[in-house]
């Protein structure tokens, strides 16, 4: 058998351990090993989104990235977003506006917009279309996604 | 007493709190933090992964297959190929369904299943399937519909003879159905007309593009049990099916449905469950399987291509006299891309007297289709919006008032024998002309078109439980599937109608051994059917609440009426008794007389067709042939919105589906009959830069045989959406493309070849 590799690193604070095949991606490893199925997998080919995860600060696809780099990174999954029982604005917004419908997608939408805030936290809409179009979602035609993202950011911005 | 489909008791006047409100939905939290589990997101000890071998070839005599080495590999538990499947007649319902699961005698398309393989992990699978060895006979193929019926064209199955000819053929044949479907004399209609227009048109697959693919884990134990955990829009159906192809009792396949990512029709059918369930049954142990994005395009969905002629003709002023139709609709392998729906939808909306439209239904080298949002019509109503538009321009008149012109209304008799009741297509087209898009002038450089379209809606089998715990909180059991938010919808409306908060309601989704048949979640009937069955439910409940409350209080029945969730003295003259809500009864009786409970089970009836108009501006580059959506608005009859961003999200998302079939998305095929495009990157669908906001006008004309007067809002919403951006194209770039999708090298051949 092919030599693992160890890994450590950080998911939503927490710290892991784990052996990790050479060729094993990061969303295999969050979704198959450390059973974090919130991070969802639509492609595997960096298309979709719907793995968005958040690595040392950056968005990026974790169908993309193996395991065995984030040895020694952090990284940030849909299941770290809210604290405790309290909602990410960003999370409250797509409840109370209705940016889901099926909810596939929204776990990747919802990191990447996150991301997106950390960044610009006043994007013009066009901004947020743009930042989001690594990102598909085949239900809401995305108007009630933006809508959610740019309330989201009105209210972090206000608080 | 009559039932609630005799009479549904709407009353238009009724005080709604809570239906046409806007609460958080229930399943949301959970899908906001990942909680949520889908297909894929479903694990037992012991588990294996397993992976399917798909051909290679779009059409092969499977000599034979060797599996001997891919057995042998460490970690491999299973391997199954058709020998595993129980052998079915060719050309029965479950023959065809067992031939597109595992290619039987031969691989009928480019990534048809031939084996598959389970192992104690995906990579090992995934190794293994290199170690089967397929002998394959390469046949001729033919992908195209239209070269399919020629006689020259290769056979795929020996014992298709075409249905519905007037003098039947015994030769094998692509064409597995013709039908005729005619009202009047069209003969007669067009000698009337003053303006004839004939037409060609022709649309390519495309797929549904559900952002989850497959996924599922089947147990089977050596009792021959199957319990089944997978994304579905149809449990009972994919039960009933399972039950069909692998001759097991139905009564011993439990199906669960997990969270749904996405389905739009692509997930009415089974893909992998039953290789899963004779994987774990070889293994004697779970077996999951995920299908890869690659997978879902070669092997799944999509939807039908077309090749067809509209034909229609009016007078000057704006009466539409015949209209005709030949069309052809392509099925991948094997008939059942419900093609019929065209004829029946494609003109109606308008109360034309003089119809014949010839439909032929053809097999070719292709995945078998699946459904889509209104199966085969919006394709078709591309070419007859865009015919209808063009008899506008040429007698210069306001599409939308041709349109109201030739507008059906309540009694008219459609061309599928139905007399059509309130429908509120008139109120649509009155709205839309009243929107500020279509008040405001077409900005410079760009165009605009408009178009309209109709669906049935959908009733049908439908089961639902009702359960009130000793609290007086309310549990529901559906076994329909929530397929964008139906749940909340159904919560509200028992919850209306028992007179509670909607918080006090839960909706469970039951797996099949938990409730009676449910038709599969699609055509727009699960809102409207499982809103009639639960608030029944609740009437039934309400009934009983009054029964107890009777016996609390020792008075007659009738002296006790129930309103606002509690069951009070009918007047001053039964007694002084403080009311009795829902909590107090259940409270106070569930010990001495058991909880009280309600079930249904009924086929439903009395679905209320519905009806659109979408207004759309375009820019075309006339240097790249791209054109952008610059502002889209739709108008649809709900019927009532029960939960009116539930209904906006449904328009939304239907438009921008359409934006993506119009302007790109198809299937490619190469010269060897393989898909060339089968992932996100090169199968283009639209992201959030590609579009603009989508306005919504929801247009409320209640349907009488509903409680709350709704109408199904799912399918509506595409239906219109290509024809419009197809006029709006036309308008901006002064041709009227003819073939979907309306890509930039159609659009730069058009500019080039109008301007000489």
């Amino acid at each position: 058998m092919a030599k693992k590799v160890h890994v450590t690193t950080t998911v939503n604070g927490d710290e892991y351990e784990y052996l990790a095949e050479a060729g094993q991606t990061l969303v295999d490893v969050l979704r198959n090993e450390l059973e974090l199925t919130g991070t969802k997998e639509g492609c595997s080919t960096g298309d979709c989104g719907a793995c968005s995860v958040i690595v040392d600060g950056e968005l990026v696809c974790s169908c993309l990235v193996l395991a065995a780099e984030t040895d020694g990174k952090s990284v940030e999954t849909i299941e770290g977003m809210a604290n405790g029982d309290e909602l990410h604005p960003l999370q409250r917004n797509f409840l109370e506006l209705n940016g889901l419908q099926c909810g596939i997608c929204t776990p990747g939408f919802l990191v990447a917009a996150k991301a997106l805030l950390e960044r610009n936290p006043d994007p013009t809409e066009t901004e947020a279309r743009f930042w989001l179009a690594g990102n598909l979602c085949r239900c809401t035609g995305y108007d009630k996604i933006v809508r959610s993202v740019m309330a989201a950011a009105e209210e972090m911005r206000g608080a | 007493m009559a039932t609630i489909l005799e009479d549904s008791k709407f009353d238009p006047q009724r005080d709604l709190k809570t239906v046409g409100s806007n609460p958080v939905k229930h399943d949301g939290l959970d899908k906001v933090t990942g909680r949520a589990k889908f297909g894929a997101d479903f694990f037992l000890p012991g588990m294996l992964f397993g992976r399917t071998l798909r051909s290679p070839h779009a059409h092969a005599i499977i000599k034979s297959i060797d599996i001997s080495e891919a057995e042998a590999l460490p970690g491999v538990k299973a391997v199954v190929t058709r020998d595993d499947f129980p052998d079915i007649d060719p050309g029965s319902v479950a023959g065809d369904m067992t031939r597109t699961a595992m290619a039987r005698e031969k691989a009928l398309f480019d990534g048809h299943p031939v084996a598959a393989v389970a192992a104690t992990s995906e990579a090992i699978a995934k190794r293994a399937l290199k170690l089967i060895k397929v002998d394959y006979e390469v046949l001729p193929h033919v992908i195209d519909p239209v070269d399919a019926m020629k006689p020259d064209a290769p056979i795929l199955h020996d014992h298709i003879r075409t249905k519905g000819l007037d003098e039947p053929s015994d030769a094998p044949t692509n064409v597995t159905e013709r039908m005729v479907s005619k009202m009047g004399d069209v003969e007669r209609g067009f000698a009337e007309a003053d303006v004839i227009v004939e037409r060609e048109f022709d649309s390519k697959p495309m797929h549904q593009g559900y952002i989850e693919p497959q996924g599922c884990v089947a147990e089977y134990s050596e009792d021959g049990q199957v319990e089944l955990w997978c994304s579905t829009q149809a449990p009972f159906v994919y039960r009933d099916r399972l039950s069909a192809i692998l001759k097991v009792d139905a009564a011993k396949i439990n199906v669960q449905q997990s969270e749904l990512g996405g389905g739009f029709g692509g997930k009415t059918g089974f893909y992998p469950e039953p290789i899963a369930i004779l994987l774990s049954k070889k293994a004697s142990r779970p077996v999951k399987m995920v299908l890869h994005r690659t997978e879902v395009f070669r092997g799944t969905g999509p939807v039908s291509g077309t090749n067809y002629k509209i034909k229609m003709g009016c007078t000057k002023d704006g009466r539409i006299t015949a209209a005709q139709g030949e069309l052809i609709f392509q099925t991948g392998i094997f008939t059942g891309s419900m093609y019929f729906n065209a004829p029946n939808a494609m003109f109606t909306r308008y109360d034309l007297e003089n119809v014949y439209i010839e439909s032929f239904e053809v097999i070719s080298n292709r995945p078998k289709v699946n459904s889509f949002r209104a199966p085969c019509v919006p394709q078709i109503v591309f070419g007859v919006e865009g015919v209808i538009d063009e008899l506008a321009r040429k007698i210069e008149m306001d599409p939308i008032d041709m349109r109201l012109k030739n507008a059906a209304t309540e009694g008219y008799t459609t061309i599928y024998g139905e007399t059509l009741g309130p429908i509120g297509f008139v109120e649509t087209l009155e709205a839309a002309k009243a929107t500020d898009h279509y008040q405001s002038p077409v900005k410079d450089g760009e165009g605009r078109g408009i178009a309209t379209g109709f669906w049935f809606n959908r009733g049908g089998e439908t089961s639902t439980s009702m359960n009130i715990a000793p609290d007086g909180s309310v549990t529901i059991i559906t076994g329909t599937a929530d397929v964008a938010g139906s749940r909340i919808s159904i919560a509200m409306m028992a919850a209306e109608e028992l007179g509670i908060d909607v918080d006090k309601v839960r909706i469970t989704m039951a797996d099949t051994n938990s409730l009676g048949f449910n038709r599969v979640t699609a055509g727009s009937r699960t809102t409207y059917s499982v809103g009639m069955t639960v608030v029944d439910n609740a009437r039934d409940c309400i009934s009983q609440f009054v029964k107890r409350a009777a016996e609390i209080w020792d008075v007659p029945e009738d002296a006790v009426i129930y309103e606002n969730g509690e069951c009070r003295p009918a007047s001053a003259n039964v007694g002084e008794f403080e009311p009795l809500s829902i909590a107090d009864i259940a409270k106070q009786t569930t010990m001495s007389h058991g909880a009280v409970t309600a079930s249904t089970s009924m086929n439903v009836t009395g679905a209320g067709p519905g009806f659109g108009l979408h207004i759309v501006d375009v820019k075309v580059d006339e240097e790249t042939g791209r054109t952008d959506v610059t502002r889209y608005t739709v108008i649809e009859d709900a019927g009532k919105a029960i939960h009116p961003l539930q209904v906006e999200g449904q328009y939304q998302g239907g438009a921008v589906q359409g934006i993506g079939w119009a302007l790109n998305e198809e299937y490619v095929y190469g010269e060897d009959g393989r898909l060339q495009n089968a992932g996100f990157l090169d199968y283009r669908m639209p992201v959030t830069s590609d579009v603009p906001m989508i306005d919504t006008v929801i247009v409320e004309v209640p349907n009488p045989r509903h409680p709350f007067g709704l109408r199904g809002v799912g399918e509506v919403p595409v239906v219109p959406t290509m024809a419009a951006i197809g006029n709006a194209i036309g308008d901006a770039i002064g041709v009227r493309p003819q073939s979907l999708p309306m890509s930039p090298p159609k659009l730069l051949d058009l500019i080039e070849n109008r301007d000489g």
